[in-house]
């Protein structure tokens, strides 16, 4: 079995995994880290987006061997000493989630979309969330949530702690 | 009541762990020796199973047991049916794992139990199952026509109940009217598509049994899993954690959650089982699937006589919890908010060898309204009336509430006129009539429509006694505890069990309104028949109506208690006392000793050192609501739609959307309802259908195929309100949670209508793909009837959002 060395959320993890072992699984089964949730089979959904060093990938998609020395952020490595990511907090202010399974993968997209573009239209939030499936909420309060969390992350003069990524 | 937290915008308590990732999915659980149960399924869609053969998988390292439908024949019983519609319905046999014969593709066959989850998969393959195939049966019409391709042979035909409801004289409201319409509208078969994917985890402790599910119903889950097993109810703790939404689709006992319990017996381990996507379109409950047949007989006004209803509903090949209750909600509802002088109900339950059908989101009411709202455009169209007046001339105006319907339904409260003005003015009716006729004029490739609907829906689904009338074994009440700690925390236990809705915030603004407590002094516990033993749980829009009705009472026999024991401290007589803003004072005195709080009251009471003689030391109290009536949200939506004549394409232009849902406890939570009603309504009229192609497989098994619209196919809402309260609950407060589906598919649908009507298109099925307009308005053209169903379906359901269609 392939061994892989990879960094989750800053911890370091050494493992021998099997080959076809999705780095979803790898996550929660192995790991502990469940707050990276499976909505679909088929790449669809996003409920399981992460970011592998700095860029949002659905890790039903990706396998463990291929996070082999890169870093991993998930939702649970957001935010610093109890203080919510902008994004976070954001979500949270909008109403933008009501069951909660798709937000861990929409607000790791939704970082990884202002990481592509810090002042987005609403039609540029509503096509760089394609690849993420909500159910319950029409979208509408993710989209205020995104444009709430660009205008709060693109303010230079407050003093706020760095996050990631 | 002093209303500091009722109306107030409050953000939820529950995010606080959901956008950090500390939640309690089924599928989180993890336990000491826990094994990964994965189900081997029917590749056919009817078939006798000749022979099933588990010995190779089951010498496979990691492979705890395998199991056949025959394993377990003796003690798996048959999945209950809690509504037998009719005296006469026949209801087959539904083992949880078949045993002699599969019904539908995906039907559990058998299962293998292992150490992990990518051992039980590779031994699925290791079984072999020899199976007969049978004939599919895959046509509601033709199911009914013949008697010789039969999904339960027993039964001679393929008819589960018949149902008629009638009232006033049909064949005299038919007789001479002066204008006459017949329509035949599709309801297509739609998967229901939580977030999250249906888990079950079950760990054995002696005799006795936890389980966790991804459920709506923990308590249902509870008794039916005890009827079903004969496990004594006493010795089943069902636990609902945290759930990602079910829409109707977890409101159900699934033939997984008995399994695992009995393989949580036999093997004396934990189980758990999660289905993939592709298994959960295949094998959680569908929705709707109706052929709908409908007249309606009307004067040359457009003041309505009589309609007609006649549907066909797919039962699919068993009836489980609801099934065949589920179209008959339409009984009562395709009237909508019209006056009529007779009108008739007639539904066929139909088995085909498909995934059973049940609750989803709205649960008959969205088929009922698509129905007469989509008639009401073909009246107003017929007599070249604006669709707007046609309603105004039928609809109940609001002085004569309370009004017994046609259906003998009294519809307590409501303001037609007033929701639909606010709509008209938010959309810029006026305007955007100009603009179509202005298209028109210019014979514009991309046509404009504008569509109507003004629904009400009954919600709640209780009284009981009323439950009980349509034959539902279920009980409508819900119970709410209420206890004051020592310190003056309040904890509230409820019935109902939320999976998204945010309960656990708008019950602590109810407590707290009721109690005059601060909101951050409330917990909400839920969701785990331990903790929270009594209740019906949550669907059909129930659960503020009367358990948050349940809650508001329990508190206020709280402070009849507390009062008491004030009473005695403060030396005055009860009468004497007033309470407000949390505190007991005596009227007329101020100062020191005149006044206490409730949570020196409840100080006061956990020691029971100075206390009225006769007087049980404890503020806790229940209370069990059972309303008098539904609760009758209404409102008026609007929509605009764009339609490419040359691709097809549809695109929303904009949606006005005012609801009368009573008086609001949380605006942003009823708004946030309204938004997810909406883009599911929206999903049916543009991009969602279940395909079952004539073998009987389902070719949406995927999200790919299934196409549960993104946030780019949908547009930004427009919601308003106008709030008349319910006359049939304290707080006023009516059922939100599926208006917003229930009103929007018509009014889509009547404004991809209203764009082409002068082209001669008088309808377009659903889900109205760009090939499926694109192919309507060809048939216009050409003045040649499109086959029933328009286009064929495709494997994609139609590639509804794809830019600028296909042709």
């Amino acid at each position: 079995m392939p061994r892989i060395r990879v960094e989750v959320d800053g911890v370091t993890y050494e493992d021998d995994v099997e080959p076809r072992l999705l780095l979803v699984h790898y996550l929660r089964d192995r790991l502990g880290k469940v707050g990276t949730p499976i909505g679909c089979d088929t790449t669809n959904c996003g409920a399981c987006t992460v970011l592998l060093d700095g860029t949002s990938v659905k890790s039903c998609s990706v396998l463990a061997v291929q996070a082999d020395g890169r870093g991993i952020t998930t939702v649970e490595g957001l935010g610093i000493d109890g203080t919510l990511h902008p994004m976070q907090r954001a979500f949270h202010e909008e109403h933008a989630l009501q069951c909660g399974f798709c937000t861990p993968g929409m607000i790791m997209a939704s970082i990884d979309l202002l990481r592509e573009n810090a002042d987005p239209s609403e039609g540029e939030i509503r096509e760089g969330l394609e690849g993420n499936l909500c159910r319950c909420t029409g979208y509408q309060n993710i989209v205020r949530a995104v444009r709430r969390a660009a205008d709060e992350m693109r303010e230079p003069a407050r003093q706020r702690p760095e996050v990631a990524p | 009541m002093n209303g500091r937290e009722m109306g107030k915008a409050r953000r939820r308590s529950e995010d606080a762990r959901l956008v950090t990732g500390k939640t309690q999915w089924t599928d989180n659980v993890q336990l000491p020796g826990l094994c990964h149960v994965v189900f081997l399924r029917s590749p056919h869609a009817h078939a006798r199973i000749t022979q099933v053969n588990v010995e190779a998988a089951k010498g496979r390292p990691g492979v705890v047991g395998v199991f056949s439908g025959r394993d377990f024949a003796d003690e798996q019983g048959s999945l209950p049916c809690a509504w037998p519609v009719a005296e006469d319905i026949l209801i087959p046999d539904h083992p949880p794992m078949a045993v002699s014969e599969v019904r539908y593709v995906g039907e559990p066959v058998a299962c293998v139990v292992a150490r992990d989850l990518y051992t039980a998969v590779d031994a699925l393959e290791d079984i072999d199952v020899d199976y007969q195939p049978l004939p599919a049966v895959t046509d509601m019409e033709r199911a009914l026509r013949q008697s010789t391709d039969l999904v339960h042979g027993d039964f001679g035909t393929n008819q589960s109940y018949r149902l008629v409801v009638e009232s006033g004289d049909v064949d005299a409201a038919f007789r001479d009217a002066p204008v006459t319409i017949q329509r035949r509208y599709v309801q297509q078969r739609l998967i229901p598509t939580a977030m999250e994917p249906r888990a079950v985890v079950c760990r054995p402790v002696g005799e006795e049994f936890t389980m966790w599910s991804a459920t709506q119903v923990p308590h249902i889950l509870r008794l039916m899993l005890a009827s079903v097993t004969g496990i004594g109810e006493h010795r089943l703790r069902v636990i609902a954690p945290d759930v990602g939404g079910g829409f109707g689709s977890k409101l159900q006992v699934y033939g997984e959650e008995v399994l695992l319990l009995l393989l949580a017996r036999r093997l004396g381990r934990p189980v758990k089982w999660t289905e993939s996507r592709s298994e959960g379109n295949l094998t959680v409950h569908h929705g709707r699937d109706q052929i709908q047949r409908l007249t309606l007989a009307a004067e040359a006004d457009g003041r309505i006589r009589g309609f007609k209803v006649d549907v066909l509903a797919d039962m699919g090949a068993y009836l489980m919890l609801l099934t065949p209750g589920v179209p008959t909600l339409g009984a009562p509802m395709f009237n909508g908010i019209y006056k009529m002088d007779a009108y008739s109900f007639t539904c066929t339950g139909v088995f085909t060898t498909k995934m059973p059908t049940d609750a989803y989101r709205g649960a008959g009411r969205p088929e009922a309204t698509f129905g007469i709202e989509r008639m009401m455009d073909e009246l107003a169209a017929e007599l070249r009336l604006d669709p707007l007046e046609v309603r105004r001339r039928n609809w109940i105006r609001h002085e004569e509430f309370p009004f017994t319907t046609i259906t003998g339904l009294t519809y307590d409260s409501g303001n037609y006129e007033a929701a639909t003005d606010k709509a008209l003015a938010l959309f810029e009716y006026d305007k955007l009539r100009a603009e179509q006729a202005d298209r028109r004029e210019r014979r514009d490739t991309v046509q404009l429509g504008i569509g109507v609907s003004t629904y009400t829906e009954m919600c709640g689904l209780a009284p009981s006694r009323a439950l009980a009338q349509v034959r539902s074994a279920a009980g409508g009440w819900e119970h709410a505890t209420v206890r004051v700690l020592g310190t003056g925390k309040v904890e509230v236990v409820t019935g109902t069990s939320p999976h998204g809705q945010g309960h656990a915030t708008a019950w602590a603004q109810i407590t707290a309104d009721a109690l005059g407590v601060p909101f951050d002094d409330v917990k909400v516990l839920h969701g785990d028949t331990l903790v929270a033993p009594r209740g019906w749980d949550t669907y059909g829009s129930r659960s503020v109506t009367i358990g948050g009705v349940a809650i508001h009472n329990a508190c206020q026999k709280v402070v009849d208690k507390a009062r008491r024991i004030a009473a005695h401290l403060l030396e005055a007589a009860e009468t004497d006392l007033e309470y407000a803003g949390g505190s007991f004072s005596v009227k007329g005195m101020g100062g020191e000793g005149a006044s206490m709080t409730l949570a020196e009251v409840a100080e006061a009471t956990l020691s029971a050192h100075d206390f009225p003689e006769g007087v049980e030391p404890s503020l806790d109290s229940d209370a069990t609501f059972d309303p008098e009536n539904f609760s009758f949200p209404h409102g008026t939506h609007l929509c605009a739609a764009e339609v490419d004549t040359e691709t097809g394409f549809v695109r929303i232009r904009s949606y006005v959307a005012v609801d009368d849902v009573g008086s609001v406890v949380n605006p942003l939570i009823v708004d946030g309802q309204v938004h997810g009603g909406l883009a599911q309504g929206i999903a049916q009229a543009l991009y969602e259908e279940a395909v079952y192609d004539a073998d009987g497989n389902l070719t949406t098994t995927t999200m790919a195929d299934y196409l549960v619209p993104s946030a780019a196919d949908l547009p930004t809402f427009v919601t308003d309100r106008t709030e008349t309260p319910a006359t049939s609950n304290p707080l006023g407060v009516k059922g939100v949670g599926e208006a917003g589906t229930i009103a929007s598919t018509p009014a889509v649908v009547n404004a991809i209508v209203d764009a082409l009507r002068h082209h001669g298109v008088r309808d377009v099925p659903m889900p109205c793909t760009p090939e499926r307009v694109w192919r309507a308005l060809r048939a216009a053209f050409l003045e040649e009837p499109e086959e029933p169903g328009g286009a064929r379906p495709g494997a994609a359901g139609g590639l509804g959002p794809v830019r600028g269609g296909r042709e």
